[in-house]
């Protein structure tokens, strides 16, 4: 009877497990199904074609492409130094007494939904980017700085754990022989952490590249290519945001399923080389 | 009162009166206590678990100090001062004073890197300089042979053995007075203790060395003398040869016949 009942826990766990396989091939299939009328429509001009003009039939996926990374790249050089500084200061400088009570507020910040990021980000940043940097304050700039803001506290919480896996014999060690804080953070803590530092950086870039609710708010979706960081722009989740809704056509609707089957590749091959560091980490430790 | 032998060689370190408590501790882990130690000879720490002979081995190079709150008492010399003086550098005390843990430590970096890591702090920049002793430090630690052609090498690559002398490599290429070995071959195999044993008995024509040992066989083949220590206090400290044979106090006796410990 017992067997029975292990077999039967058996089947019931693999199955629920095989059905997130399951879940992420249907999602995909939906996608790609979708998609096909435009893929055979547009073909490779589709990721290439600078113009998105549904009135006249024309879609270009390059904007909100050019749109999700240059806004990405913006928030990851922004907040890649802050987190490494916050956790540098929460592994090894903060006195005791502070270590715990800021480093859960950090975690905390984390979890604040990125929909009061965008809120907060129209209402209250974009007056003071237009009243200090220039053009109409949403922009591609607000846009990376609001998801700076959004990814530092993850980075800053994953740095910080990854720093504090550093075993106190090999810092003890580096000091031994006469380093100074400076020369143990440099030499010993980061190289050691730097698989799992990598790792968190690939993740938040991850959800950047794929965030909608912050940027929507304050990106403007304008389809257009410009250097000028203060001008509007897109990305791709914010077309898809603003768009399903008016896609009065096969194609405009297509295309848009399109755009999310890129952006699905896109996540996917971000979260596998964040996992391939991640592996490597425990590999090494 | 602790029982002393006479020491006839100069004295590179004198223990004078030292208490140390720790942050958390109510109580002194180590109390009043009282120890020369000579020079270019080894002096093995001994006792039972919590007796404060690691404590005691940290205070020469002030790694207490790493974490807040500690508090030492007492005098410990070291060339004619005071090293648990408030205005103590302590980086250029631990660079004359050195350190070798429980674990092998190898940084991550490579071989040559490790082993440099400590003249690069010191601001040694000269390539061929900087070759020539790390080689020479490889040689004296006894692993230049296997090491000689993977320089370049990861230096987490070697074997647990191959790695504790590598950090005596690095701790020697910056020719210290004074060596400090926590408990070295604890995580070792049999073969590899007692390569490092040898390497210790070498390493005692040109360092001083004070080692913290569980294993009493271990003080009785390399040391030259040895302190006892109990509670936070030493017990007595003689010679290596006298105490094995004739302790003087009847604790010291208990101990090493496995009576306690």
């Amino acid at each position: 009877m017992s067997i029975f009942i292990d077999k039967l826990f058996r089947y019931a766990s693999r199955f629920v497990a095989m059905s997130i396989l399951l879940l992420v091939a249907w999602i995909f299939t939906v996608l790609l199904q979708n998609s096909m009328e435009s893929i055979t429509a547009l073909g490779f001009d589709f990721v290439t074609e600078t113009k998105w003009a549904p009135n006249l039939e024309k879609f270009g996926a390059l904007p909100a492409i050019y749109g999700s990374v240059l806004s990405t790249f913006i928030a990851m050089v922004l907040a890649v130094p802050l987190a490494i500084g916050v956790a540098i200061f929460l592994s090894e400088l903060a006195p005791a007494k502070l270590k715990s009570p800021v480093g859960v507020s950090i975690e905390l910040l984390a979890a604040i939904p990125s929909v009061i990021y965008g809120m907060w980000g129209l209402f209250y940043f974009v007056p003071i980017i237009r009243d200090h940097v220039g053009g109409i304050g949403i922009s591609m700039l607000t846009a990376g700085i609001v998801l700076s803001i959004m990814i530092l506290p993850f980075m800053a919480a994953v740095t910080r754990d990854a720093m504090n896996t550093t075993p106190d014999i090999l810092k003890e060690s580096a000091y031994a022989l006469g380093g100074t804080k400076w020369d143990v953070i440099k030499d010993i803590i980061i190289p050691y952490a730097k698989a799992g530092i990598i790792g968190s950086f690939i993740l938040a870039l991850g959800r950047a590249i794929g965030e909608t609710m912050a940027v929507t708010f304050v990106m403007g979706n304008v389809h257009n290519i410009s250097l000028d960081i203060t001008a509007p722009a897109t990305s791709i989740p914010v077309t898809l945001a603003n768009e399903f809704n008016e896609a009065d056509s096969g194609l405009y609707y297509s295309s848009l399923f399109e755009l999310s089957l890129l952006l699905l590749i896109i996540s996917f091959t971000i979260i596998s080389i964040a996992k391939f560091y991640f592996l490597r980490r425990k590999r090494i430790a | 009162m602790a029982t002393i032998a006479e020491i006839l060689e100069e004295k590179t370190l004198e223990v004078k009166d030292f208490e140390f408590t720790y942050a958390s501790a109510e109580q002194a882990s180590i109390k009043k206590l009282t120890m020369p130690i000579a020079k270019h000879s080894i002096t093995a720490l001994i006792g039972p678990s919590g007796c404060g002979k690691t404590t005691l081995l940290r205070s020469f190079n002030r790694m207490h100090d790493l974490y807040p709150g500690n508090k030492y008492d007492g005098e410990i010399l070291f060339k004619g001062r005071n090293i648990l003086q408030e205005k103590e550098d302590l980086i250029n005390l631990r660079i004359q004073i050195g350190m070798i843990f429980q674990k092998p430590t190898a940084f991550p970096m490579s071989i040559f890197d490790n082993v440099a890591y400590g003249m690069r702090l010191q601001g040694m920049k000269n390539k061929s300089e900087l070759s020539d002793r790390v080689e020479k430090a490889l040689k004296d630690a006894a692993i230049w042979k296997e090491v000689k052609d993977r320089l370049k090498h990861d230096a987490n690559g070697l074997s647990g053995g191959q790695q504790q002398r590598l950090c005596i490599a690095r701790a020697i290429a910056v020719e210290p007075e004074v060596l400090l070995f926590d408990e070295p071959t604890s995580a070792l195999d049999p073969i590899s203790t007692s390569g490092i044993e040898e390497l210790i008995v070498e390493l005692k024509e040109r360092v001083s060395i004070i080692i913290v040992t569980h294993n009493m066989q271990q003080a009785a083949r390399v040391s030259d003398y040895t302190g006892f220590m109990y509670l936070g206090e030493l017990i007595e400290l003689g010679k290596t040869e006298d105490m094995f044979v004739t302790p003087r106090e009847k604790l010291t006796e208990e101990y090493i016949t496995g009576k306690f410990g």
